[in-house]
């Protein structure tokens, strides 16, 4: 003990250290949800004649930790969108919540839910962008897959800054990497997406998750897919990656010298 | 007096709890709330013309988000399309601030519509938008704008600005990432900078070549020049060019095919 | 003395921590590739070199010489590959020569990461080695921090994912020459067109055993130059100037030797300029 009454029965400076103050802040930026937790990595979603496919796999990691295998990340909206959500999972689940509210809103109007996937792109990326001009960000990148006022297919991108972008295949994260390519090569641009069948659609998204499978250390080979057309939504959330090749394996030993 | 002495190496922090520190320590925050969404936009004014063009590109990193992002927009047309609209706004830098900005001076030149009957001028609006982005002075919108119509006079009127809403007068701009590779073009195809008239005089008597107002067909082709250029040397330029002609007619759109490398 | 000249280090990271930025190097941001087939080995590269956004180089050769059958793609900053890989080339000769035998790729590589790993990743030098010795057919990368990598397929630089996603969804075991050709510069246009550090044209070469090795230098040019719309020839006089002096060829003769060569410009030594008319 000593001669300062205050800092009797108190963490001992001399120990301890001095008192972290910046914690007690109450002015400056928020500092939660400065970073993302536990996140989802890619979502791929292309367009094709009629409709729009999305998929994504099912696993939540934490740092690099394989933390949740049985994640949907495709969130159906009314029954005309999906939304697919790369990311901070605690806030894809708020901007859920979000949009199921605005769901039941919409339902209980006169009108009904009138709001295509355009709508909603255009909702989110506002939402995005609010939080990120008040620094207090929701730690996202989505895909939106729909149609639009007009009926035609729509897939669209939104982030976390609000940035958003469109183009007939589209993919989040790694996958903006590894599997953009993929679909480009597949689907050039001199191909309108009404010569892309739905089977083509579905076949070359099954082909980005193997490779994204292959070569993204937070992916996992259990997936999601949706695939929008004006019939509804056909979604799927226990698919199984299959035909995997590990045949490249077969020559190889060790890094260098090593032949046995 | 050994054991008061334990902690000699913090001599330099020791004190209580209560007394405040010099300065606390500055946390970090790891979220920055701009990108660069790359691209180069490009404006010209003629007698009786504006043109704005842009390349269709949209970037992150080394990445190409988008081929197709148009960066040229109608500003106060009468529906979704921009039909009937008479000013023209280009924006480039980071993308998500130039559409909040062209949305908000969309609806204020709409509702300018609305509450006067009559259409705003571009000289107003080109004061408009100066006050919009200096209101963001501290946290400004991260773009590089530029604003095209026709004056009073119907002669094409082109203003353009810094991200925090200087902005001026001119006959010729390039903005956004490829800006110093086209505008020292624009220069001297233009305003003729660094041309003078042959044989016209001998040494400092040489006399300057003119600028003057350039016909539709020759800007449009200068555009274009500008553009198959700076996407030969600038890895965040191709794709598209998007190119918008205003006239009294109203607003022609056409695109053209870049290289996509 | 012989290696690095380390005499302006002190005064270097004085005036950088006093804020004078950095110079800026070369940086072949690249898309290079490798991929064995049954009786060779197949390296090929974009041919973009870039300083930041701009691009420094449009057709630059990215795959260097090592030995007549082990050749390497460079990636990282353009002045290490083009240094380490002509240093280690040198080496790999003297050592076959002093051997008497032909030069291994196993060889050249442990010379490559040894150098690099003494020099801590700050040589930065991202390599595909490859080539065909009396062991058979190997492939290889380096990373500038020394570590190596033995696969049948390899890529590297900024352009290494989107071209890794063409070997992952095309790649099969047992191909022969031309499809690995085929697969190869399929990877390196994924490059050139998703990568924004890469582009312009496709380079490849080709190393077989008993075979010539093939350089084919820009095997593919998916991005050929546009013709400009206008003529940007300026009249003669355009120009201001306030005085002129001549220097006849008779002057220029009395400090050098001057020789006049024919009017046929195929004589004229060196690469033709390209000119707008």
């Amino acid at each position: 003990m000593n001669h300062f009454p205050e800092a009797w029965g108190r963490p001992r400076d001399d120990v301890y250290g001095a008192y972290n103050h910046s914690y007690l802040q109450t002015s400056g930026p928020k500092t939660h949800t400065m970073s993302p937790a536990v996140t989802g990595t890619s979502v791929v979603g292309i367009k094709f004649n009629g409709g729009v496919a999305l998929a994504t796999d099912n696993l939540a990691s934490y740092g690099s930790l394989a933390r949740f295998t049985d994640v949907k990340r495709l969130r159906v909206f009314g029954n005309q969108a999906v939304v697919g959500f790369g990311g901070d999972v605690s806030d894809m689940q708020y901007i859920d919540r979000l949009l199921e509210s605005i769901d039941i809103r919409e339902n209980y109007s006169t009108h009904g839910n009138m709001l295509n996937a355009k709508n909603l792109h255009t909702y989110l990326a506002k939402v995005f962008y609010k939080r990120r001009s008040e620094f207090n960000p929701l730690w996202n990148h989505v895909l939106v897959a729909g149609f639009d006022g007009e009926g035609k297919p729509f897939l669209s991108s939104a982030d976390l800054l609000g940035t958003t972008f469109s183009a007939p295949h589209l993919a989040t994260g790694f996958g903006a990497h590894l599997a953009v390519p993929i679909l480009r090569r597949l689907f050039p641009d001199e191909k309108p997406i009404e010569e892309v069948t739905r089977e083509q659609a579905v076949s070359a998204l099954k082909d980005c998750l193997k490779v994204l499978f292959y070569r993204d250390a937070r992916s996992l080979d259990k997936y999601s897919i949706a695939v929008i057309t004006q019939e509804g939504i056909d979604l799927k959330e226990d698919e199984q990656l299959e035909s995997q090749s590990w045949a490249f394996a077969e020559r190889i030993k060790g890094y260098g010298a090593q032949t046995n | 007096m050994t054991s008061l002495m334990d902690h000699p190496s913090r001599g330099e922090t020791i004190g209580y709890s209560f007394s405040q520190p010099t300065a606390a320590p500055v946390k970090e925050h790891s979220f920055y709330p701009y990108t660069d969404n790359g691209g180069s936009t490009l404006g010209i004014t003629g007698s009786d013309f504006a043109i704005l063009a842009g390349d269709t590109r949209s970037t992150s990193g080394y990445n190409i988000n988008s081929r197709m992002v148009p960066k040229v927009f109608k500003i106060g047309g009468d529906d979704e399309t921009g039909e009937g609209a008479h000013i023209l706004l280009s924006v480039v830098g980071f993308a998500a601030d130039g559409n909040a900005l062209k949305e908000r001076l969309d609806t204020v030149v709409k509702m300018y519509k609305y509450q006067h009957g009559k259409s705003m001028s571009v000289g107003a609006c080109a004061q408009r938008l100066s006050t919009i982005l200096y209101q963001k002075r501290f946290f400004p919108y991260y773009v590089h704008a530029i604003l095209a119509g026709l004056d009073e006079e119907g002669k094409g009127a082109l203003y353009s600005y810094d991200p925090v809403g200087s902005y001026e007068r001119e006959q010729c701009r390039a903005a956004g990432a490829a800006s110093s590779l086209i505008m020292p073009f624009l220069d001297n195809q233009v305003n003729f900078k660094n041309q003078y008239i042959p044989g016209s005089g001998e040494g400092h008597a040489l006399e300057p070549k003119k600028a003057e107002p350039l016909p539709q067909e020759t800007v449009k082709q200068l555009v274009r020049d500008a553009f198959t250029s700076a996407v030969e040397r600038h890895i965040e330029v191709g794709d598209h060019l998007q190119v918008m002609i205003i006239t009294k007619d109203g607003v022609e759109e056409v695109y053209h095919p870049l290289k996509k490398d | 003395m012989p290696g690095f000249d380390f005499s302006n280090y002190n005064r270097n990271a004085a005036l950088h921590a006093r804020g004078v930025p950095m110079p800026k190097a070369t940086s072949t941001g690249t898309t290079i590739v490798g991929c064995i087939y049954d009786k060779g080995v197949v390296i090929a590269a974009d041919t973009r070199a870039t300083s930041g956004p701009i691009v420094a180089d449009k057709n630059c050769e990215k795959l260097h010489y090592i030995a007549p059958k082990i050749w390497c793609a460079g990636a990282g900053t353009a002045a290490d590959t083009e240094f380490t890989t002509a240093l280690i080339s040198s080496n790999v000769e003297l050592h076959s020569l002093s051997t008497g035998r032909d030069p291994r790729v196993i060889t050249c590589m442990t010379m490559l990461k040894q150098h690099l790993f003494r020099y801590q990743g700050h040589i930065g030098a991202y390599l595909v080695v490859a080539g065909v010795d009396p062991t058979g057919t190997s492939l290889y990368t380096v990373h500038a921090h020394g570590s190596t990598d033995k696969l049948p397929y390899v890529t590297m630089g900024s352009g290494s994912l989107a071209a890794m996603s063409v070997f992952e969804s095309m790649w099969q075991p047992d191909l022969d020459r031309e499809g690995a050709i085929a697969l190869c510069s399929e990877a390196i246009k994924a490059g050139i067109f998703n990568d924004l550090g890469s582009g312009s044209n496709v380079d490849v070469c080709v190393i077989e055993k008993d075979q010539p090795t093939q350089l084919l230098r820009n095997y593919m040019k998916p991005n050929e130059r546009g013709h400009k719309e206008r003529n940007y020839r300026f009249p003669r006089g355009t120009t201001a100037w306030l005085n002129q002096k001549v220097i006849s060829k008779e002057d220029m003769k009395k400090y050098v030797t001057v020789e006049t060569l024919s009017g046929d410009p195929s004589l004229a030594a060196g690469e033709k300029m390209e000119v707008d008319t």
